[in-house]
């Protein structure tokens, strides 16, 4: 049993990335693509979530992924890969955009969780599980928009944790918070997105245009 | 154990992670009984992590990967990958993947999707976790037994089941039933 205790310890996935880092290390360049290959969407992903642009996004996780190949003999094992690189494309990310916005003062909200606590709307239900309209470009297209409203902060969090599933540890790590801000955010971030979209998927969502969200009446 | 809304608004988000004590998971189960406006919260807040956390949320612009990898090439040291290089690379793993799939496929049509894992015990329903398509398990997120990282999908633990997922050996033992 001893065997089944160890691969459960550290699956075989783990086991073969530090190979695979081992041999990059050593020489092997060609197996960096392997390596990053199963989290270059995430990379994309993470920096999209602080910049909102593509063109930005994808400069950015380029940079991002050519950072941790020359750094690789920095990576410490007792992280994941992943964490480590989402890491970096976050510092990236956040470093892009403080130089666009060097002269520009981020609104308090960007940068400061709210104190108290958060009254959700009192929708009507919202029972229906709305997967398959995931299909409609302009649903995926609303739930951009409703993600874009979010605060900095708070989509950051919500982008990681729920979108690429990072676990709570994960997420405080690789945005350099605490696990309590992550949990506090992430709860604000769900319920601010209940808010916003629950009255259009609940069927007001035929109507065309942006959100039915007029700014000054925000209900946080 | 009696909690008020304020108290389920507050613990909403670590009940869908299952996250929470199970007496206060009681409680909050007994509250939203008889709630209309904490079941609606509970179901659309439900609602938003199965639609962020499918995979097609997570859109990449066209030929992301191609450039990323042109930018690598440009960058890497020494020799370089030719692109014919990488056509061979790229058909060799879609060969792969491609048996891969065909393997799944053929054992597929099971009751539980892994004849080897079992159903557990205790599994809070309401609680949000990961799956991906040609997986037999469901995982908390972040856990490192989660393969076919591009097809993942949120779904409730009671939604999973009912699909043939079983909890994972790592992030769910304490639903295993240890013998």
């Amino acid at each position: 049993m001893p065997e089944r205790v160890t691969s459960l310890e550290r699956p075989a996935e783990q086991f073969n990335e530090e190979v695979l880092i081992r041999r990059v290390v050593a020489g092997e360049h060609d197996l960096f693509y392997e390596l990053i290959r199963p989290y270059e969407r995430r990379v994309y992903a993470a920096a999209f979530a602080i910049l909102r642009n593509e063109a930005d996004a994808e400069d950015v996780a380029q940079e991002a992924v050519l950072k941790a190949f020359k750094h690789i003999r920095q990576f410490r094992a007792e992280a994941r890969f992943s964490t480590w690189l989402i890491q970096i494309t976050v510092n990236e990310a956040r470093m892009r955009r403080r130089k666009a916005h060097a002269n520009i003062m981020e609104p308090i909200a960007d940068r400061q969780d709210d104190e108290g606590n958060y009254t959700p709307r009192d929708f009507a239900d919202w029972r229906e599980i709305p997967s398959e309209t995931l299909e409609r470009n302009e649903v995926r297209q609303k739930l951009a928009e409703a993600l874009a409203e979010l605060g900095q902060i708070y989509r950051e969090v919500f982008v990681l944790r729920d979108m690429q599933h990072l676990s709570i540890e994960e997420t405080a790590k690789a945005l350099g918070i605490s696990t309590a801000s992550v949990k506090t955010r992430l709860l604000r971030a769900r319920l601010m997105l209940r808010d916003l979209l629950a009255p259009g998927l609940g069927g007001a969502w035929s109507m065309t245009g942006k959100l039915s969200f007029v700014k000054g009446t925000k209900p946080w | 154990m009696v909690v008020n809304c304020e108290e389920v608004w507050r613990e909403v988000s670590n009940y869908l992670d299952g996250e929470v004590e199970p007496s206060l998971r009681v409680a909050i189960e007994e509250h939203i009984r008889g709630c209309k406006h904490c079941t609606a919260v509970l179901d659309g807040t439900r609602n938003v992590l199965q639609l962020y956390g499918d995979e097609r949320m997570l859109e990449v612009p066209l030929g992301f990967s191609q450039r990323l990898h042109r930018k690598l090439d440009d960058n890497m040291p020494g020799d370089r990958r030719t692109f014919l290089g990488w056509m061979v690379t790229a058909a060799a793993a879609a060969l792969i993947v491609g048996s891969l799939e065909v393997a799944r496929s053929a054992s597929r049509g099971l009751e539980l999707r892994s004849e080897h894992a079992q159903p557990g015990k205790g599994v809070p329903p309401d609680m949000m976790v990961v799956v991906s398509e040609d997986g037999k398990l469901f995982h908390a997120a972040g856990c490192a037994f989660i393969h076919e990282k591009n097809k993942l999908r949120t779904i409730t633990a009671a939604e999973a089941s009912r699909q043939g997922y079983s909890p994972c050996v790592r992030c769910m033992k304490k639903y295993l039933v240890t013998a």
